[in-house]
């Protein structure tokens, strides 16, 4: 990956992108080198949004902990969440009931959904155009309000809890949600219309970022990130949890190996996780939402990890426990750190102009890198 | 061929780029599907989920009564110490002394509105309201005692 001796010389520029820049969504410092309009090296400087998310839940209990995932990948902070939840009952070795696991399943999918569609938004605007940005919160706004009126908060939820989920789902869950479906299938095509068809952003992304099968798997990079690049990383077909083994999806894999191919892997993973949605929504079983747990949880001594797929890939828990009411180490794997580390590999060699789109097609949510 | 490839190539170009114009003019003539909301105008008409978490209260009935024990459930349960249980001992009828909350502090610059401290009242005794604004001059209003004054706690409430 090393081969060339990458030295600033003395005709090379060196700029700053960010820390405050519009197109890094956040508080991302990419320092780059170029020569002329080429790009020789990105170094991304991270530690502005650092909140020591991983020491300050070693202060917190079992239960408390979870909600400070949702402040890390704000935009999938259901499928954060579900993680822990999954590590401590890992450790617990609890029995969740049905009801609780196919209502976990549709709000990770349905925050799937949500994530995308807010990615694709802000992938077009990164790119110029602006009115997708507004397509895209239009239909976000519906997920964000059966959110709402289900977990009570509409971006950090805090609804999984070990053994369950915090409340039943609302009366009018069902009803709302197939009126998403309804609406979301009619609108997608527009999504195509807009931006997928549009031959500037075509020209755009296509062979731009290129990252080779080879080095998705070297930088360990996961999710669409990989799968643009045909690396078959989706967790819930490779380690199934809940009862995803038991649902009919496929995994979106292209084999493009650049931003469009990225681009066309989320596309994909909307219809497909609305498809999960479609299978689940009539058929959810009655019963208990929460397993019974004591009051205080106590994990037993030992090491615990789980992982799910996010939105954006790969996100693991580790759980390091000396059997008290507090987690003696926590490690979280978040997606993003992993892909931006790519960033360097697929911008070597082109030109400074593409870099956004390249930033944009791995969908970084800084905090999460960060935490 | 190459002129005709380029030809082509051009024309799927501007197809494409018109295909998109007509979207964005059928939005344009379309009004209705706009779903802007005109706040604070539509204040009035502004209708949020029961679930929606604003901020932790504690509701009294009628004759001044709530049905906080006193057990500090909250304060235990709450990840950043918004909560603080202050208790005192009431002197029952028979004459035996019975803890009770004598303040219940709750302070909302800190809240994260995470409702674990709801889920863990053993007694109902608070609950999340809808109200959602929240700015004030003066930071020390946000701290907030949540029984109120002279109250006590119901009848039958162990």
């Amino acid at each position: 990956m090393l081969e060339e001796i990458r030295t600033t010389e003395q005709d090379d520029l060196v700029i700053n992108v960010g820390p405050q820049h519009p197109s890094t969504h956040g508080v991302l410092h990419l320092v780059i080198t170029l020569n002329g309009e080429t790009i020789k090296k990105v170094e991304p400087h991270l530690g502005y949004v650092h909140r020591s998310i991983e020491k300050m839940c070693e202060s917190l209990t079992y239960r408390q902990f979870i909600l400070t995932t949702s402040r890390m990948d704000y935009l999938s902070a259901h499928i954060n969440n579900h993680c822990c939840v999954l590590c401590v009952e890992k450790g617990l070795q609890l029995d969740v009931p049905p009801r609780a696991q196919v209502i976990r399943i549709l709000m990770d999918e349905l925050t799937r959904i949500a994530s995308h569609v807010l990615w694709w938004g802000a992938f077009a605007m990164d790119l110029g155009a602006i009115t997708p940005f507004f397509h895209a919160f239009r239909e976000r706004e519906v997920i964000n309000d059966i959110m709402e009126e289900t977990c009570g908060t509409r971006l950090t939820m805090n609804y999984m809890m070990p053994g369950g989920v915090m409340y039943d789902l609302h009366p009018n869950f069902q009803k709302r949600v197939h009126e998403f479906i309804k609406l979301f299938k009619s609108k997608l095509p527009e999504y195509h219309e807009l931006v997928t068809n549009n031959v500037i952003f075509q020209e755009r992304t296509k062979g731009v970022g290129m990252l080779s099968y080879e080095d998705a798997i070297s930088y360990g990079c996961s999710g669409p990130a990989a799968r643009g690049s045909g690396v078959s990383s989706d967790i819930r077909k490779l380690y199934p949890y809940e009862i995803y083994n038991q649902l009919q999806f496929e995994e979106c894999l292209e084999y493009g190996c650049d931003s469009f191919a990225r681009y066309q892997v989320r596309m994909n993973e909307m219809m497909q996780s609305l498809s999960i949605v479609e299978q689940l929504i009539d058929n959810i079983p009655e019963g208990d939402i929460q397993a019974k747990t004591k009051a205080v949880i106590k994990l037993p001594k030992g090491e615990f990890y789980s992982r799910v797929e996010s939105a954006r890939g790969e996100f693991g828990v580790y759980i390091v426990s000396e059997g008290g009411t507090t987690p003696y180490r926590i490690k979280f794997r978040s997606p993003g750190f992993s892909n931006l580390s790519a960033l360097d590999q697929m911008a070597r060699g082109q030109k400074i102009g593409d870099l956004v789109a390249m930033m944009g097609s791995l969908d970084l949510v800084i905090p999460d890198i960060d935490r | 061929m190459f002129l005709k490839d380029y030809c082509k190539e051009v024309l799927g170009a501007v197809q494409s780029l018109l295909t998109g114009m007509k979207r964005t003019g059928y939005y344009f003539t379309h009004h209705k599907e706009i779903i802007t909301q005109q706040y604070p105008d539509n204040k009035d008409t502004l209708v949020l989920p029961e679930r929606f978490r604003g901020e932790v209260i504690m509701p009294h009935n009628e004759m001044n009564e709530h049905r906080c024990t006193g057990c500090t459930a909250c304060e235990l349960a709450c990840p950043n110490g918004t909560i603080k249980v202050i208790t005192k001992f009431d002197i029952t009828p028979e004459g035996k002394k019975k803890k009770a909350v004598d303040k219940l502090v709750y302070h909302l610059e800190m809240c994260t509105l995470c409702n674990l401290c709801v889920s863990s009242c053993p007694s109902d005794a608070i609950k999340m309201e809808q109200t959602f604004e929240h700015s004030v001059y003066d930071r020390k209003l946000l701290t907030k005692v949540l029984n109120k004054p002279g109250s006590k706690i119901m009848e039958g409430i162990e």
